[in-house]
């Protein structure tokens, strides 16, 4: 289903729970199908003892996909022309985050209808792991 | 930096969103896809990271007959701090053309962007040294870009 500008207001919001009590074993499955096997993020006795962490923690790139499971159900597939992130915080195994897009402006580009989005992913204590922003193409 | 061919497939885009718990039916069901806007499997916007799996250099993943600095018989597999231990993901920042289909091969070409310097109080000197890659498709098209900052910390974040 994709937006339309018509429905859109600035200030709109829309929130997702992406992930509730993130597994280590999520970590691993994401280490596996992008290819980055830094202990950092699935050797526990490396990184407690070499890296000096006090665990393990996720891909910022498992946070991006997190927080990109939202974007989509948003705005609907394939409508993306930009998606970007900064990583504010670790995210650790045991980590529940909730994902919010805000509207920030609805445009108009060559006859083509937008929407700019403010991006913020938070864990269970408020911290905000992902900030960002994104994209749209969207219906009149 | 050489070009990596990055063949598309379904399998992995399917594997991919499994990783990031996300069970839209347009990531891995060929016939639901096929009659969604889409017009067909696509791929998850942050999917292109996975091009590290076709790198045959790529420094995070063990090879045989190498030594791999995670875990073994002792905590690390190498003497001393390895080199990669303080290198964290600060920033990533996609431009999409269009979406990625599996049956794309795309040719991907990453050049070194800007460097700076920072002071933390969390993790003392940060060195921030940003990278860009642009997938071509088999038509010779731009589909997108990245734009990735990876950071290395004089030490490990505090947590305080």
């Amino acid at each position: 289903m994709a937006l339309k500008a018509s429905a859109l207001k600035v200030g709109d919001t829309h929130s997702e729970r992406v992930v509730e009590n993130l597994s280590r074993t999520q970590i691993v499955q994401y280490a596996g199908v992008s290819g980055d096997y830094n202990p950092l993020h699935t050797d526990e006795v490396y990184t407690t003892q070499v890296a000096g962490y006090p665990s393990v923690f996720a891909h910022g790139m498992l946070t991006m996909g997190l927080t990109s499971k939202m974007l989509t159900n948003y705005v609907g597939d394939g409508r993306l022309t930009k998606f970007g992130v900064r990583f504010t915080n670790q995210v650790w195994p045991g980590d529940t985050l909730d994902a919010t897009a805000t509207v920030e402006a609805v445009r108009d580009e060559g006859g083509q209808r937008f929407v700019d989005l403010k991006l913020s992913t938070t864990n269970q204590d408020g911290k905000e792991v992902v900030s960002g922003s994104a994209t749209a193409r969207i219906d009149p | 930096m050489a070009k990596i061919t990055f063949p598309v497939e379904a399998t992995h885009i399917m594997m991919f969103a499994r990783a990031i718990g996300d069970t839209n039916p347009v990531y891995h069901d060929a016939e639901a896809a096929k009659k969604s806007e889409a017009g067909g499997v696509i791929a998850p916007p942050s999917f292109a990271q996975a091009v590290a799996q076709f790198d045959p250099e790529y420094y995070l993943r063990p090879k045989p007959g190498q030594k791999w600095f995670g875990s073994g018989k002792t905590p690390s597999g190498v003497e001393g701090k390895p080199s990669s231990s303080g290198g964290l993901h600060a920033e990533q920042h996609y431009e999409y053309v269009r979406p990625l289909r599996p049956g794309d091969v795309l040719t991907v070409e990453t050049k070194p962007g800007k460097t700076w310097e920072r002071e933390s109080k969390r993790a003392g000197k940060l060195t921030f040294r940003e990278r860009v890659t642009e997938y071509r498709d088999q038509k010779g098209e731009l589909v997108m870009v990245a734009r990735g900052v990876g950071v290395t910390t004089e030490r490990p974040v505090d947590q305080g």
